[in-house]
C-alpha cells in the first residue's frame, strides 16, 4: 500500500493513471447501480416482515458502508500526508471529505425514513445511530479545518490529525451494534457465522454496493483532477504577474 | 531517528494513547450507552418506581391482551431468563406481535405493579427473507423467532 501511494504521489503521474481509470469508473458505476436499482425496486421479492420497506436498505446499506469507506481513505491518506508529506494526499483526503458527508447524509435520512415505519420513530439516541452522526460531524469538521488557515499546508496537517484521530468512531460505529443494547440491528452481511440476509436480497444489495464504490471513485477523481488543474491555474496566474510586474 | 521515523513514532503512539483513553471512556459509559434494559437486568438490579427507563425483550406468546378500554394492550416480555409484565396506552408500531423483539419506553410507578409503557418500538433484527423462504422455514419447521441478545 505504501509503495502504491508513493508511486501516485507525483501528480503528473496521478493525472495519467486516472485518466484512464476514469471512463471505466464512470461505465461501472452507472451500469451497476442502474442495474441494481432496477433489481431492488422492482424484482426483488417483498420482505417477509417488512414487506416493500425493505427496499429502503438497497440505497441506506451501500451508503453507509461507503460513509465508512471514505473515512477509512481519508485516514490512510491522512497518515500518509503527515508521514511522508505527500502533497497530493492531502489534496485526495480534502476532495473525499464532502463526498463522505454526502453519503452519510444519504445513509442517515434513508436510515429515518425506515425506522419511521419499522421501528416507530424516526431517530433515537442509540449507540449506533449516534456513532454515525457523529462521522457526519467530523466529516464537517475536517472540512472547516482544512480551510481554516491562511497557509494550506497548516490547514491540511491540522485536518489531517483530525482525520486519523477520528478514525476511532470507525470500529464504534461498526462494533456498536455488538457491544450494546441499541434499537439498530446487529450486522446482516458481514458477520462472522455468515450473512444472515437471504440471497435473493443479498445479490442486488452487493451490486448496488459495487456501484457506489465505483461511484465514488469518479466523484473523488473529478475533484482531485480539478483540483490540481485548479493549483496549476494558481500557478501560472502568478507566473504570469511576477513577469509583468 | 531521522523525521520521518519521528514523525511515525509520533503519530502511532498519540493515535494508541488516544484510542486507550477511548477504550477506557466506554468502559466507563457502558450502562450509559446501552439503549435498553433487559428483564434481567431488572431482576438483578431493580429501578426505582417512577424512574423512566427502556426495557427490551421478545412478547410472550399468548401474553398479549387488549383491555376492554380499546386502546390499553397488556403483554409480557422476556428475554429468557426473567419475565416482566408490561401495559401500554396508545398505537402499537406495524411489527408488533406475540415473539417480536420490542423495546417499551415507560417506567414503574409502582413496586409491585406492571411497567407502564407510553412509547412502544419494534426492534426488527437482522435476518431477511422473501415471505415464501419464511413460510417454507415454518412448514419444514425449520422457525425460530431469533432471541435477544
Amino acid at each position: 500500500m505504501p509503495s502504491l501511494l508513493h508511486s501516485l504521489a507525483s501528480p503528473a503521474r496521478f493525472q495519467r493513471i486516472s485518466a484512464h481509470v476514469f471512463p471505466w469508473a464512470a461505465v461501472l458505476a452507472t451500469g451497476l447501480i442502474g442495474c441494481g436499482l432496477v433489481w431492488a425496486l422492482v424484482f426483488v421479492p417483498p420482505d417477509y416482515q417488512q414487506g416493500d420497506t425493505v427496499r429502503v436498505m438497497y440505497v441506506h446499506v451501500p451508503a453507509a458502508w461507503m460513509s465508512m469507506f471514505c473515512y477509512a481513505v481519508m485516514a490512510v491518506l491522512s497518515v500518509s500526508f503527515l508521514i511522508w508529506k505527500h502533497a497530493l494526499a492531502d489534496l485526495a483526503a480534502r476532495a473525499s471529505a464532502p463526498i463522505g458527508a454526502a453519503f452519510t447524509t444519504v445513509a442517515l435520512i434513508t436510515g429515518s425514513l425506515w425506522g419511521k415505519p419499522t421501528w416507530g420513530t424516526y431517530w433515537e439516541w442509540d449507540a449506533r445511530l449516534t456513532s454515525v452522526l457523529v462521522l457526519f460531524f467530523l466529516y464537517l469538521g475536517h472540512m472547516a479545518l482544512s480551510n481554516a488557515f491562511d497557509d494550506r499546508e497548516r490547514g491540511g496537517r491540522a485536518a489531517a490529525i483530525l482525520a486519523v484521530v477520528g478514525a476511532i468512531n470507525l470500529p464504534i460505529i461498526k462494533f456498536s451494534v455488538e457491544w450494546w443494547n441499541t434499537l439498530h440491528q446487529p450486522a446482516s452481511v458481514l458477520r462472522m457465522d455468515g450473512p444472515t440476509i437471504h440471497s435473493s436480497m443479498l445479490w442486488p444489495l452487493l451490486v448496488m454496493a459495487a456501484g457506489f464504490t465505483a461511484f465514488y471513485v469518479v466523484l473523488l477523481l473529478i475533484r482531485i483532477r480539478s483540483e490540481l488543474m485548479a493549483r496549476r491555474i494558481e500557478v501560472l496566474q502568478r507566473h504570469r504577474a511576477a513577469e509583468g510586474a | 531517528m531521522t523525521r520521518k521515523q519521528r514523525r511515525t513514532m509520533f503519530l502511532t503512539t498519540g493515535f494508541a494513547c488516544f484510542a486507550v483513553a477511548t477504550v477506557l471512556v466506554l468502559f466507563a459509559l457502558e450502562d450509559k450507552v446501552t439503549f435498553f434494559y433487559s428483564p434481567s437486568d431488572l431482576v438483578a438490579e431493580p429501578v426505582a418506581p417512577d424512574l423512566r427507563i427502556r426495557l427490551g425483550g421478545l412478547v410472550v406468546d399468548g401474553s398479549v391482551m387488549k383491555l376492554s378500554d380499546g386502546i390499553t394492550t397488556t403483554f409480557v416480555l422476556t428475554d429468557g431468563a426473567a419475565e416482566v409484565p408490561v401495559s401500554y396506552t396508545g398505537v402499537l408500531p406495524d411489527l408488533f406481535r406475540e415473539g417480536q423483539g420490542i423495546i417499551a419506553n415507560g417506567s414503574f410507578p409502582d413496586a409491585a405493579g406492571p411497567f407502564v409503557a407510553d412509547e412502544v418500538l419494534a426492534k426488527h433484527d437482522e435476518n431477511y427473507m422473501p415471505t415464501e423462504v419464511a413460510d417454507a422455514l415454518k412448514e419444514a419447521g425449520h422457525w425460530q423467532e431469533e432471541p435477544e441478545p
